[in-house]
């Protein structure tokens, strides 16, 4: 299996969107290396505006950007976008919905050794708040690639959540990807994971150790955060017991939008796999994913206990 | 330059008549920011009645002219010259943050005709108007764009790092204004938190800076044309102005920065208006 990080997936669909959609511009606020839009800019050196070390800026400018038809793609690492950046983007980019996509890399503990400051792990719970906003996470290259040209073609604000650790890819080239439409990539009948990001391939890894315990568990891929598929959730649901997966705090992603909707619509016992409340470290990837509970034996461990 | 005295006379006259507006309808709403609506009322008559170009039947033509206004709050000047300019009905001034209104407390660029840009949060007005600006320059398209800044708002840190992104880039079909009333809501900017020299400022942060009185019409418009030829750089008009313009009992009087008259104040003002 290849691996290659989202957002090196990012970098080089950008580029070649940029061929075929004239409008789109890339903004960066001096991570350009690291976030990958320098493969955009050094094709389209025009389109493209380092917006220096200025966030706020960043955004507000690609508002104003989305106001004259063009769709700025703005990028910067998770933690500063989202959270730096929060009431520009829910003032000028949401309340408006301006047509601004914010592709936002270095999600999650996986950022590793720079540590906690660097580790975002509330941006899904900030950006799912946003009206107008369209939340993604893919969980693989190939999904990521989908995930952005779908985000250019779509209306309206996104924001697309995207790693810096390599990862193995899911999917082949003839996925199809459809925004707001989560995926089954294993039927099962006893358990359902429903996982996001890069905790997509720990959830079919843990599958597998389950289905040697007896326990056939059903393997959700949940793309887009929100508008959440709450279709595929009540089908999860008829397992019995639900299993959620992010690298992300507990609190308001992924664990929490599937259990806001059965709730209210069908309650099933479930865990939430995540970051329990608490901040990272400086680390290596893996490491930190196991220290954080963040691995297909923690799912594994979860599907278990709600089987017991 | 020539402007004759028909054109200062009617936009004088215009001016007069948007102050009567946002006298109007801020007390018929019951709240709202009257103080920096009259303040501004000279450079915004300017701008939509002899220097842009707008077109009040297509409100989103794309070679139109552009106005942000980053103070917000002073959204009862805009939306009277949108009015007054035919973008609207002057009936809908008088729904003014009212529920279902098209008028919003602040701007609201998806229900208010002929607005450019939302805004309302301070110091996010400048960083758009760049972003107007550079995809002006990427299309070679030949329209300018104004923004309005406070000298209160200018406090905020975004309006520097876009300060800087507007000479960074050369954006010399921009032009900013700085409503230099000099108060905001808890006193004088110079005693809450200083902004001077705002002048020496821009010039260091690399734009074009010209001063003048912003209720002195041939000033304004002068300034605005001579941002016009210079090149190579954005051009940041420093307008000293008077909080409350226009109405005695407003003037200068940091209270009426976001207090509704009551009618009976209103009827006093609207005899000097």
């Amino acid at each position: 299996m290849t691996k290659i990080a989202t957002r090196e997936a990012y970098g080089q669909a950008l580029a070649e969107l940029g061929e075929e959609i004239k409008d789109i511009v890339v903004l960066d606020a001096d991570l350009s290396g690291s976030t990958k839009t320098s493969v955009f800019a050094k094709k389209f050196p025009q389109r493209f505006f380092n917006m220096g070390i200025a966030e706020q800026d960043l955004m507000a400018t690609a508002a104003g950007f989305a106001t004259c038809g063009k769709i700025p793609f703005a990028s910067t690492f998770a933690v500063f976008a989202t959270g730096r950046a929060f009431e520009q983007i829910r003032n000028s980019i949401c309340y408006p919905s301006l047509n601004v996509k914010i592709a936002a890399t270095h999600a999650g503990l996986t950022v590793g050794e720079d540590g906690a400051t660097h580790q975002s792990i509330e941006d899904l719970a900030l950006m799912r708040s946003l009206p107008n906003m369209t939340v993604i996470s893919p969980a693989d290259g190939v999904e990521t690639k989908k995930a952005i040209r779908a985000a250019a073609l779509h209306e309206g604000p996104v924001y697309l959540r995207l790693g810096r650790m390599a990862v193995e890819t899911i999917f082949d080239e003839d996925y199809e990807f459809e925004i707001g439409k989560g995926k089954i990539l294993r039927e099962g009948t006893d358990v359902a994971i429903i996982a996001t990001g890069i905790m997509v391939g720990e959830a079919l890894k843990a599958a597998e150790v389950l289905e040697k315990d007896g326990i056939n568990a059903m393997v959700v891929n949940i793309h887009t955060i929100k508008p959440i598929d709450e279709d595929i959730i009540l089908k999860a649901a008829e397992c019995g017991a639900i299993v959620t997966a992010e690298e992300h705090t507990i609190f308001g992603g992924l664990g929490s939008a599937v259990a806001e909707v059965l709730a209210e619509k069908k309650p099933t016992p479930m865990k939430r796999i995540g970051v329990k409340d608490t901040f990272g470290q400086s680390g290596k990837p893996d490491e930190l994913l196991k220290l954080y509970n963040l691995t297909a034996e923690d799912i594994v461990n979860a599907a278990k206990e709600l089987k017991r | 330059m020539g402007v004759s005295s028909q054109t200062l006379e009617k936009l004088q006259s215009k001016a007069r008549t948007i102050r009567r507006h946002i006298v109007e309808m801020v007390a018929e709403a019951g709240s709202g920011h009257p103080g920096g609506s009259l303040s501004s009322a000279d450079i915004v008559t300017a701008l939509y009645f002899h220097v842009m170009n707008v077109d009040p039947q297509n409100p989103k033509w794309p070679e139109r002219d552009r106005f942000v206004l980053s103070k917000g709050h002073a959204a009862p000047v805009l939306y009277a010259a949108l009015a007054e300019r035919g973008f609207f009905s002057k009936e809908e001034l008088l729904k003014l943050r009212k529920t279902g209104s098209m008028l919003q407390g602040h701007p609201d660029m998806k229900v208010t005709p002929g607005l450019d840009m939302t805004t309302g949060s301070l110091g996010q007005g400048l960083s758009a108007a760049n972003g107007m600006a550079l995809a002006g320059k990427l299309d070679n398209k030949d329209y300018r764009v104004y923004v309005l800044m406070g000298d209160g708002e200018i406090q905020e840190g975004q309006i520097w790092e876009a300060a800087m992104t507007a000479a960074h880039y050369k954006l010399d079909n921009l032009t900013a204004f700085v409503d230099y009333n000099g108060l905001q809501i808890d006193g004088p900017v110079t005693k809450v938190m200083s902004p001077e020299s705002i002048q020496e400022k821009f010039k260091a942060f690399g734009w074009n800076v010209i001063d003048i009185d912003g209720h002195d019409m041939v000033q304004i418009l002068e300034a605005i044309e001579e941002a016009k030829t210079v090149k190579g750089k954005p051009t940041v008009i420093v307008a000293k102005t008077v909080k409350g313009k226009g109405v005695p009992f407003m003037e200068n009087q940091v209270d009426w920065h976001g207090k509704a008259p009551t009618l009976e104040q209103a009827k006093e003002a609207l005899e000097t208006l």
